[in-house]
């Protein structure tokens, strides 16, 4: 999407891009629980699906709040839900039911300081591998990272479209400096969007076999009210959605589900890069720490040093080539992030004999570009 | 006369059961969970609903495995949490009639919080719960509705917690429709449950079920026979139970319908919410 293109200017918090990226994608369903710093999501939806013939409905509990979407989303809404780090935390098993029953739904976490209730009004970016492996069993999970009201915006319609095309939940993560900062951003006129929608099965009825394998592994999904019965189920199943212990079928559907993403991975791997064409080291930042990031290596330029900067978008799957290239071009490369090292250690694994360098505050502070600039003269 | 009867069951069979489901189910053989399948296949029947606009939802537990074998739209979720899925299928698409069926631990003490909230919301829901007073599937351990004094897994010298009631507590958290029937009344559970599929709003059945191979086996009751007669004598009907002193009820419980009043549905008042919105859009 081109920013620059004709539209509406506004001045917009982070979290109320995202609300008007989930419109714009064709969102249609918000179920969730008030949680600091996420809640402007939930009363933004409460305002706007109404207007425009969706549904708002506020839940017991984040359990209920994930539940909600997911059944929506199965007959055939585009769903969000948003939270914070303990409303994450609960969200985790209904997650894992969206994995294995390849439901596509928008879930934001609008990460704070923690763990536990932590630091409410606080930025952190302690959720990376949470929102990685944070439900139980081996699942793959689309995750990407915003940093910008515009990246709240676009992301958010990237978000719903990988979900539709690839029957995958994704996760965006925020952080409270992104969803609380006010930027001006142009809206772009609505007919200039993607809108991706979920593939409908085209055989008759008592021909679809929702789990079926195709050459992209994605199966057609019909919606409960299509003429399709079918059965979904938290349990491993086979092509007809049934339970199954076999394991033959046990082990095609869940290598199917890793494929699927495997298949799309360049498609789904999204990165920004700015001056590392001839740059020496460089930084790989991702979130509001890579707003900072994008400053000090700017001040490095100045001072003549040839910094660039990679700034990750998705962190999963972590877009290992485009890594791999800056670690091979550089002879230094530092990773800031808000928590002890998470994706540090992403960078680590595809290491092949850079230094790397780590920047990590656990405060509740914005790492500052002049942190991340004096690291930089030091490399 | 039997003849016609099966004939009747074969029908009902071929039409609602899964053809391609292999066949036996998981469940133990005399468990009350089979009569009460039997039982919403005819209120289903006898209410004449197309399939295709029929959702059954489930927990976890025995009777999380029941939508599997019915040829509806259906869905097996996690542990305590169908009725947070029902919402969102209900809401996203409000012509389907969404039906949930429940355990007594999977809808009160799991998903207890789910249950009274949605009885508050009064969402036009059906709320299907199997009361067989034990966790089933896990081995016996003692549930929210398992009686006082009684033995478990896990209560094995003597339970020491009150059990609820459910369908009072249904009632108290503002369902439209209460109802409550035992695997023993049959044909009194079929029109119980049409009549709760039927009813706008909020639909709680709680139904008094068996479990001799987890409850019964640990509480002098071994086998589906003794259990069905201690139903047939512990129930008592909503209208006699009006008349009668509160010693007489101890141990006992009330069959039939405990509430049925008219309130506006979640849906249709939010259709209201939805032309408020755009008439004030409209107005700027």
């Amino acid at each position: 999407m081109d920013s620059k293109q004709s539209g509406t200017i506004s001045l917009l918090q982070g979290n109320e891009a995202i609300v008007k990226g989930a419109l714009a994608a064709g969102c249609r369903f918000f179920a969730g629980y008030p949680i600091t710093p996420a809640s402007e999501i939930a009363e933004l939806m409460s305002i706007n699906l109404p207007k425009v013939g969706g549904t708002f409905i506020q839940m017991e509990d984040e359990i209920a709040g994930i539940g909600a979407i997911i059944g929506a989303s199965l007959a055939g809404v585009k769903s969000l839900t948003a939270t914070s780090g303990p409303g994450f935390s609960l969200m985790q098993e209904n997650l894992g039911f969206a994995c294995i029953t390849e439901t596509p739904c928008v879930i934001v976490n609008v990460m704070r300081g923690g763990p536990s209730t932590g630091l409410p009004t606080s930025p952190g970016q302690g959720d990376v591998m949470q929102a990685r492996w944070g439900t139980h069993g081996i699942h793959p999970i689309v995750v990407l990272s915003v940093s910008s009201v515009l990246d709240s915006f676009e992301i958010t319609i990237h978000a719903f479209n990988i979900s539709e095309k690839y029957r995958i939940p994704v996760i965006i993560l925020s952080d409270e400096v992104v969803a609380h900062t006010r930027e001006s951003i142009t809206i772009p006129d609505q007919t200039g969007f993607e809108e991706v929608n979920r593939i409908k099965p085209s055989v008759p009825p008592e021909w679809y076999h929702p789990y079926e394998d195709n050459s992209r592994g994605v199966p057609p999904m019909a919606s409960f009210g299509d003429g399709y019965r079918h059965h979904v189920t938290g349990l491993v199943h086979d092509v007809h959605g049934y339970p199954t212990q076999r394991v033959d079928e046990i082990d095609a559907f869940q290598r199917r589900q890793f494929r699927k993403i495997t298949n799309g991975f360049y498609e789904i791997q999204m990165t920004k890069s700015t001056m590392l064409d001839d740059a020496e080291i460089a930084v790989i930042a991702y979130g509001s720490v890579s707003r900072s990031a994008l400053r000090a290596i700017k001040m490095a330029r100045e001072r003549g040093i040839k910094a660039g900067l990679l700034h990750l978008i998705t962190l999963f799957p972590f877009p290992r080539q485009t890594a791999e290239q800056v670690l091979r071009q550089c002879r230094a490369v530092l990773v800031p992030e808000m928590n002890l090292g998470q994706i540090s250690r992403e960078v680590k694994r595809v290491n092949l004999s850079s230094k790397i360098e780590k920047i990590n505050r656990i405060d509740g502070q914005l790492i500052t570009p002049e942190e991340i600039f004096k690291k930089l003269l030091e490399m | 006369m039997e003849e016609k009867m099966m004939a009747e069951s074969a029908r009902l069979r071929h039409e609602y059961l899964r053809h391609d489901k292999k066949f036996p189910h998981v469940w133990c053989p005399g468990c009350g969970i089979g009569i009460v399948l039997g039982s919403l296949i005819r209120a289903i029947d006898s209410l004449g609903l197309d399939k295709d606009e029929l959702v059954l939802a489930s927990g976890i537990g025995c009777s999380g495995r029941l939508p599997v074998y019915v040829d509806f739209n259906t869905i097996h979720t996690t542990h305590g949490r169908a009725l947070t899925f029902a919402t969102g299928i209900k809401l996203a698409n409000p012509s389907l009639t969404v039906m949930t069926v429940m355990g007594d631990g999977d809808a009160t003490a799991i998903g207890g919080n789910h249950f009274i909230h949605a009885a508050r919301r009064n969402l036009n829901l059906t709320a299907i719960i199997i009361n067989n007073q034990i966790y089933g599937m896990t081995g016996g351990q003692y549930s929210p509705t398992t009686p006082y004094g009684s033995n478990s897994a896990t209560s094995v010298y003597g339970h020491i917690e009150h059990a609820f009631s459910i369908a009072e507590l249904a009632v108290t958290a503002g369902a439209s429709y209460v109802a409550r029937g035992t695997v023993y009344h049959v044909p009194a559970l079929d029109k119980l449950i049409a009549r709760g599929i039927e009813k706008e709003g909020f639909s709680v059945i709680e139904i008094m079920s068996n479990c001799h191979t987890q409850y019964g086996r640990r509480n002098k009751m071994p086998d589906p026979v003794t259990m069905m007669k201690w139903f047939r004598d512990q129930a008592v009907s909503v209208s006699r139970a009006a008349k009668m002193e509160a010693a007489e009820l101890e141990g006992k419980f009330t069959i039939g319908i405990l509430a049925d009043r008219d309130k506006p549905s979640y849906t249709s008042e939010y259709q209201h919410i939805r032309e408020q919105a755009l008439h004030q859009e409209k107005k700027k």
